[in-house]
């Protein structure tokens, strides 16, 4: 099957499928066996997933938990492997599924950036020229050079989202990043972002803030239940989104605005 | 969404998300690794005392352990020469191989917000849990080194890549066995327990407490078949390069002759072939189980 030049990630028939509980022990099987119940409960996480995105798209991935955001962005960054269909990427990928993810607690918050960037692809070169720019994001200050273990939960995550947006990626991915920063962090993240968006590089945000979808995207993708139930414009995309729940004002959205 | 987007023209083919996997791959990524290793060393001994000391303190403790219950105690292999630097020489290589099984077979679910989270080639820990190990046989060989010139040994060519030959069994060994229960110990912790009784068996089933000539004796010619054990193979090149040559009153060529296997560089050989393959085995096996590991880790 062939492909634009274009494009950026394309995402064919994907299922994936999770066991509902792992780790049973000999005697809880074979007890399980003799009574013939059920040993092995799977779900499906994604069913026949299906979309393909184009470089310099910005997509923001909405649905309720537990619809298959996160699990979707995994197999998009390769960290986890469809069950059948297949996800192609091109170009490099960088991003942040998870603040911080990887950062040692006993290394200082130098060393934390040096290995986070060698994890995200950079070369020693590369970090080396970027250092100061990553320090000056993340802002922390004299704990540069404190282990990372003593960090509070938003500085641990400037720290990793510094590393993350310096990397020259093609694909950048976002999984509610911003909820542990604070507002001045939050404004300066998404204007980061932003600018990622503009210099063309495709965009994969996760969000359940409508405000800051709206502003960033210009395509939206709804995941039910691990099926597409939306692909299409934002506006149509955040109305469908909030299907059964017209009310007043969505929290979330607000806190999207003030952005 | 308003103004015009710059075109970003990426030149590079549409490839599957999780395409680069493997050795081959953690090779490539030698500066990663590196990283990593370094971490591994520095975070090791974080918040400890005698810091990098405990690399010296335990096997020198280990070797205090048989030298007492074997030479002290129970007066054993008085005939043998030099006989702690027979049993020291047997140690470093046996420690260097269950450091490397042991922190091997841990090292995935040690880094699981890593492999959980990050997109990356996850033979990478056990490979680097077998270079710190590594990396820790060096003062070690030091000391060996140290104490056998003081008896009056002096290094051959022949020793020399005689050990090289036992390291190089080791850590293509280590490595294969690592990669494997790495992976399973994800699935069942029981690999990881099951880890610490097989280094006991490797612990008497190389020539480390007793000469080799000790088995020739009772075994005759199926000690060939003690011979098939790489890691008593290994054990023997690195005797043959310490300690052989260590005695004043013994020559170098005598205890090669009364305490070394025939053709010991053929079984050297053997046992890096077979280490090889079974690395080969490992990498396949790894990568058959590997795509459930993030899942896997909760
Ligand atoms: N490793 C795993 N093992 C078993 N089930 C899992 C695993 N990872 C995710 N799941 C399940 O898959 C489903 C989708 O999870 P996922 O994290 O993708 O949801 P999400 O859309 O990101 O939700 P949220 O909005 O809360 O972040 C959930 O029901 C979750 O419990
Ligand atoms: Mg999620």
């Amino acid at each position: 099957m062939s492909h634009p030049a274009d494009t950026s990630i394309v995402v064919e028939n994907v299922t994936k499928s999770f066991s509902l509980r792992y780790q049973r022990t000999f005697k809880q099987l074979t007890v399980a066996k003799l009574q013939g119940r059920e040993t092995n409960k799977r779900f499906k996480a994604l069913d026949d997933v299906s979309f393909s995105v184009s470089q310099g798209e910005s997509i923001g991935l909405m649905g309720l938990n537990g619809s298959g955001k996160s699990t979707l962005l995994k197999l998009v960054q390769g960290v986890m492997r469809p069950d059948s269909g297949q996800v192609l990427t091109r170009g490099r990928i960088s991003g942040l599924i998870a603040t911080g993810a990887g950062f040692h607690p006993q290394l200082t918050g130098r060393d934390n950036i040096y290995l986070n960037a060698a994890v995200l692809g950079m070369g020693e070169q590369e970090t080396r020229r970027k250092f100061d720019d990553i320090v000056e994001f993340a802002d922390v200050g004299e704990f540069l050079d404190s282990p990372v273990g003593n960090y509070s939960s938003g500085m641990f995550a400037r720290l990793g989202f510094a590393v993350a947006v310096h990397v020259d990626c093609d694909i950048f991915l976002a999984d509610e990043v911003l909820a542990v920063g604070d507002q001045p962090f939050k404004k300066k993240c998404m204007a980061r972002m932003e600018e990622i968006r503009k210099s063309g590089r495709t965009l994969f945000y996760v969000s359940h803030a409508a405000g800051s979808v709206r502003k960033m995207c210009d395509r939206v993708i709804v995941l039910e239940k691990g099926r597409v139930g939306f692909d299409g414009a934002v506006d149509a995309g955040i109305k469908y989104v909030k299907y059964d729940s017209d009310e007043e004002q969505n929290p979330d959205e607000e806190l999207g605005a003030d952005i | 969404m308003t103004e015009a987007q710059p075109v970003r023209v990426v030149d590079a083919p549409l490839l599957p998300a999780s395409h680069d996997q493997g050795l081959v791959e953690v090779f490539r990524r030698r500066y990663l690794l590196k990283l990593l290793v370094r971490r591994e060393i520095t975070a090791r001994y974080s918040g400890s005392f005698l810091g990098m000391l405990w690399s010296y303190i335990n096997p020198l403790s280990q070797f205090a352990v048989y030298y007492f219950v074997m030479g002290v105690l129970f007066n054993l292999h008085e005939d043998i020469p030099n006989f702690p630097l027979h049993m020291f020489s047997a140690i470093i290589v046996v420690h260097f191989f269950t450091e490397t099984f042991a922190a091997g077979t841990r090292s995935i679910m040690r880094n699981k917000a890593l492999v959980r989270k990050m997109a990356m080639p996850r033979e990478m820990f056990p490979v680097a849990s077998m270079l710190v190990s590594l990396f820790h046989v060096l003062p070690q060989v030091v000391i060996l080194v140290i104490a056998a010139v003081v008896s009056g040994w002096t290094p051959d060519a022949v020793g020399m890549m005689y050990a090289l030959l036992a390291i190089a069994v080791i850590m293509l060994l280590g490595t294969a066995l690592a990669l494997m229960f790495s992976v399973a110990n994800v699935f069942f912790r029981d690999f990881g327990s099951f880890v610490g009784i097989l280094t006991m068996y490797v612990r008497f089933g190389v020539p480390m407490i007793y000469p080799f000539t000790m088995v020739e004796e009772r075994f005759g010619r199926f000690a060939d078949y003690y011979l098939l054990n790489p890691i008593a193979d290994a054990v023997l090149l690195f005797q043959r390069a310490f300690w052989v040559g260590t005695s004043r009153d013994v020559s170098r060529e005598e205890m090669i002759v009364d305490h070394m296997p025939d053709g010991l560089l053929m079984h050297g050989m053997v046992a890096l072939g077979v280490s090889a393959a079974l690395l080969v085995v490992a990498q396949l096996v790894f990568t058959r189980l590997e795509n459930k590991i993030p899942e896997r880790l909760t």
